[in-house]
């Protein structure tokens, strides 16, 4: 059983986030880490590993430093890593990526290609669908739980309020969510072995069946118009009451003027 | 010099950093509290690997180098100096005499489960009577047909009830050396269950409470001929060669626990307002601050060239890494003791309560002072070099 | 990729997913017709809404209420519960078919699997997470000298970015329909006119599983016993400042005798005090209640865009420099230990009072 697993590297929004003197986000300062959700479809590839023998790929589009995020798959234990490289794919939305990482994959062979649910720094969740639909694949999204049966997989697909077990034919496409697992940490090891792996990386040329047209900022269809640091609703008044009566009179008071209460 | 970390240590560094902050450091308190052992800590690290960084492949290990071991035990500390110890004994003191004196069966029977952490090792050789001065030793082995018997007792033993193989030195016989008779010491590898090997009294510490730290006592306890470990008559020069090594560990651990009481003190002198201001912004608290920085990463430096040096001396045997290591303890250890007992000061009131972690730190940062041989030691190791 | 200006043209109407999960509508359908009759109004055109699944055809008039002309139904056995290859197969169909100028698709757990496969399979734009929606310009300023090419009467997508921390505004000028998703509980409906019929038009694409259809095995509901903190009016939200589990019972208290329910940040669910149903932020829920009270919550920016609609917030934090209070409209600097007892016996006092 093979399983492509496609990971990003993405700026750790979560905690640290950085802004620089003028008021933008200061980018450079935050920490290059795994994408959560596409961590948790790693963890549940090797866990596929670990029960069924599955060999897992790793496959990462981005800047030549993304390969990092790709060494620390294999520090996991993931088998095998490609990097897609090139700098017409820049500038590229959810449509040219998936473009692009669909053109990789048909250079490969798989049973089954997980990615996350969405990435933290775009939050779209688009990829994996539409990788899924330029590839003709079966998608199940937000998958909470996955089971491989014969050729086929069982899936709880989580819903709003409910979920559904589903039942696809391989070859398929999964989007996994973060709280499908809790991924394991790297070894020792395999790190010192990750750094001098070979990390298979590919160009525009290498991409199959793949039009220019649809690649890189200008095969997006959408266009930022406007890019903006959230401009926050400003601060209302700050009260330092010198006790819990005075405190509890000006909320009281606050929210009889609003007719709260 | 190249003052730089590799990719991989880089790496490393992220995956220890990262499982002290989510695994070591929810515990560390509630363990100090309880003096309880942090058995699954110690489960999760063996499943990641951590209980055998620096121990080839081919004998259940990492294949990872000594810096990238100690790096481990530094991270470790910073959160939490009792798991830290329980690495360094483990790796330094048990696995790493067997790999460099043991047969190929011992390595194959000891190393392999101890560096997959399927067991846990510990290493005896201080005495009630013996601790500096190894000549004190009491415990002695007797060859008697096919086994050894072991009589006698050692303390302040590290993960002492925990462990399952243990590295245990006694007394074989006497020896004429320059005129003098000297006992004649050698090593051995005993097992936990072996008839004869119970525990004594649970030593009730200052600090790194939740560490394991008992009395063997051996009485009539007989062990296979076979686990005599190295040559008869070489016990003080495994011991020395091992404590050698341990001193790198344990100065990890110094390294860590004084970064951890800096890192914790950095974030309070920030928070913790007197006078309308964070103390943080009085000079007094800025230039302790920055003595304090300046001596751990001096210390950082002196402990991590050590680290090079022992791997070093695995490529070639004829490099001594002996006042590296304790050069890097002797510095760490006073460094640690040093900044946590600072750190205690710029907290206040609030430094001296359990609550708050430089409290244990700094009960954690004495004994890297004391043990695997005292400051005063490694000022004798480092002399003798200079003097000889 | 991009279409012809005689392509695009052919494009008209702004259509709205309208999604129905067991025969009933969801909130979030008649929040996007209450914004697609803005966007329709410049445009002048109609507001359209499909609604897709298995015996649906009586919810339409619901749809017409909320303000869709017409309504086009797809309706077949097949669509009985939803899975992406047949649905997706149906809103491409009458995409392909009747050639939508807009596509509003809600951002919820079926409109974000819907959407971007819909979207690859028309090859068009999508806009995820949508928090703004408006008609205007694109580009937004005219490029001196190429003043001509600038179009009009664009659909202009406003979302947050970096968790929150970025705001982009999205345009899809060259490729129809422009699609976008939006997050539930950002538009708002429109007062329903009751009575109100719908144009009804029937169309079935016909449906023959392949292999991308999924079998359904089991459907599990979850048993909610918990309201939905989108739904309320008073929010009453800890953060990790209310120090214990236990110690929620103050809030639990005061949401009671305010008539409003108790909800977290993220700190307080990592944490494991609450269930992540409560969470309040980027990686949670957004909510935009009358009253939000943000009590021994800091304010971390992933949780500000959560809850910073609200209509009125007032915060209570120990830290006087808690970045809460950048984003509060009341502000109260002190201890909640203290204040919520009190806080919880005034507003029981002042509701009993204006009962007699």
């Amino acid at each position: 059983m093979k399983v492509v697993v496609c990971i990003k590297q993405v700026p750790d929004t979560k905690g640290g986030v950085s802004f620089n003197p003028d008021g933008t986000l200061n980018r450079a300062a935050m920490l290059a880490i795994m994408n959560p959700d596409d961590k948790a479809g790693l963890e549940a590839a090797l866990r596929l590993k670990d029960q069924y023998g599955a060999e897992v790929t790793v496959l990462t589009m981005g800047l030549p430093k993304a390969a990092d995020v790709l060494r620390e798959a294999l520090a996991m234990g993931a088998d095998k890593a490609v990097l897609v490289t090139d700098r017409v794919l820049g500038g590229a939305d959810t449509w040219a990526t998936s473009t692009t990482i669909a053109g990789a994959l048909r250079n490969l062979e798989y049973d089954l290609i997980i990615t996350g649910r969405q990435a933290i720094d775009g939050d779209t969740a688009q990829v994996g669908p539409q990788i899924a639909e330029h590839l003709g694949l079966p998608v199940i999204s937000y998958a909470q739980d996955i089971k491989v049966e014969g050729d086929k997989v069982i899936v709880e697909r989580l819903y709003d309020d409910r979920y559904h077990v589903l039942e696809a034919q391989m070859p398929c496409l999964i989007t996994a969510l973060a709280e499908l697992n809790e991924p394991r940490y790297m070894t020792p090891g395999g790190i010192f072995d990750a750094v001098n792996a070979e990390i298979t990386t590919w160009g525009r040329a290498d991409l199959k069946d793949v039009e220019d047209g649809n690649l890189g900022l200008n095969g997006s269809p959408t266009k930022i118009a406007k890019a903006s640091d959230k401009v926050r609703k400003g601060a209302g008044e700050k009260v330092t009451p010198d006790s819990p009566d005075e405190a509890v009179s000006y909320i009281i008071g606050k929210l009889d003027e609003k007719h709260v209460i | 010099m190249d003052f730089s970390l590799s990719k991989e240590h880089e790496m490393v560094r992220t995956l220890f950093k990262e499982f002290a902050e989510k695994e070591v450091k929810p515990l560390a308190q509630e363990i100090d509290e309880q003096h309880r052992f942090p058995r699954e800590t110690v489960d999760k690290m063996a499943k990641y690997g951590f209980m055998g960084i620096p121990v080839p492949k081919e004998y259940g290990g990492q294949g990872c180098d000594t810096l990238a071991y100690a790096m481990c035990v530094e991270e470790l500390s910073k959160v939490c100096g009792t798991t830290g110890v329980i690495v360094s004994a483990h790796t330094s003191l048990c696995i790493d005499p067997i790999l460099t004196f043991g047969s190929e069966e011992q390595k194959q029977k000891y190393v392999v489960p101890l560096a997959k952490g399927e067991k846990l090792g510990a290493f005896g050789l201080t005495e009630p009577g013996a601790g500096t001065d190894a000549q004190g030793q009491q415990t002695k082995a007797v060859l008697d047909g096919d086994e050894w018997v072991l009589n006698g007792s050692k303390c302040f033993i590290t993960n002492g009830k925990e462990a399952d193989v243990y590295v245990i030195f006694a007394v074989t016989g006497k020896v004429e050396k320059r005129g003098r008779i000297m006992k004649e010491i050698s090593a051995f590898i005993v097992e936990k269950g072996t008839p004869g090997f119970t525990f004594g009294t649970k030593e009730n510490k200052m600090g790194i409470c939740a560490s394991s730290t008992y009395e063997l006592i051996f009485t009539d306890c007989r062990i296979p001929k076979e686990n005599l470990l190295g040559q008869q008559g070489k016990g003080f020069n495994i011991a020395m060669h091992t404590l050698d090594g341990g001193r790198i560990g344990i100065a990890s651990q110094a390294l860590g626990l004084a970064e951890g009481a800096l890192e914790t003190t950095i974030n309070y002198v920030k928070e913790r307002k007197q006078f309308g201001k964070a103390i943080g912004q009085f000079q007094n608290t800025q230039f302790q601050l920055a003595d304090m920085a300046t001596k751990v990463e001096a210390a950082k430096l002196l402990v991590y060239k050590a680290a090079r040096k022992k791997d070093e001396y695995k490529k070639d045997p004829k490099v001594s890494y002996s006042v590296e290591a304790a050069m890097a303890k002797l510095c760490a250890a006073e460094v640690a003791m040093e900044v946590t007992t600072k750190c205690v000061q710029l907290h206040g009131g609030y430094g001296y309560i359990k609550e708050y972690d430089v409290e244990r730190m700094m009960r954690d940062a004495k004994i890297t002072e004391i043990y695997e041989g005292t400051s005063e030691v490694q000022r004798m190791v480092i002399s003798a070099a200079l003097l000889k | 990729m991009n279409m012809t200006p005689e392509a695009i043209a052919e494009y008209k109407g702004v259509y709205v997913f309208a999604q129905q999960v067991d025969h009933t509508v969801g909130s979030i359908a008649y929040e996007l017709l209450g914004k697609a009759r803005d966007l329709a109004a410049p445009l002048n055109t109609e507001v359209v809404a499909v609604l897709i699944g298995s015996g649906v055809k009586d919810l339409a008039d619901s749809l017409a209420e909320y303000g869709a002309d017409k309504v086009i139904v797809v309706d077949d056995p097949e669509l009985k519960e939803y899975r992406t290859e047949p649905y997706a197969h149906a809103l491409a169909s009458v995409i392909n078919k009747y050639k939508p100028e807009i596509m509003l698709v809600g951002a919820t757990a079926i409109g974000r699997d819907l959407g971007p496969t819909v979207s690859a399979r028309v090859a068009t734009g999508l806009t995820a997470d949508c928090t703004v929606l408006e008609i205007g310009d694109f580009p937004l300023v005219p490029i001196p000298g190429k003043e001509n090419e600038q179009l009009h009467n664009q659909l202009l997508m406003t979302r947050p970015a970096f968790g929150g921390n970025t705001i982009a505004t999205i345009a899809c000028p060259y490729n129809r329909p422009q699609m976008a998703t939006v997050r539930p509980g950002v538009m708002q409906k429109i007062e329903p006119k009751k009575g109100a019929k719908a144009v009804v038009e029937e169309f079935n694409p016909g449906f023959t599983p392949n292999n991308r259809y999924v079998t359904i095995k089991e459907v599990v509901k979850a048993v909610k016993d918990t309201v939905d903190i989108m739904d309320a009016k008073i929010l009453v939200s800890g953060g990790r400042g209310v120090g214990s589990p236990e110690n929620f019972k103050l809030l639990e208290d005061l949401a009671e005798a305010i008539g409003g329910t108790v909800s977290c940040s993220r700190a307080v669910v990592d944490a494991g005090w609450k269930p992540k149903d409560l969470q309040v932020g980027q990686t949670g829920k957004t909510v935009r209640p009358n009253v939000y009270f943000a009590i021994g919550i800091s304010g971390a920016i992933q949780h500000v865009a959560g809850m910073e609609e609200s209509d009125i917030i007032i915060a209570i934090n120990k830290d006087e420099d808690a970045p809460i209070f950048d984003v509060a409209d009341y502000g109260v600097v002190g201890d909640l230990n203290k204040i919520l007892p009190q806080l919880t016996e005034q507003v029981k006092a002042a509701r009993a009072a204006k009962k007699n």
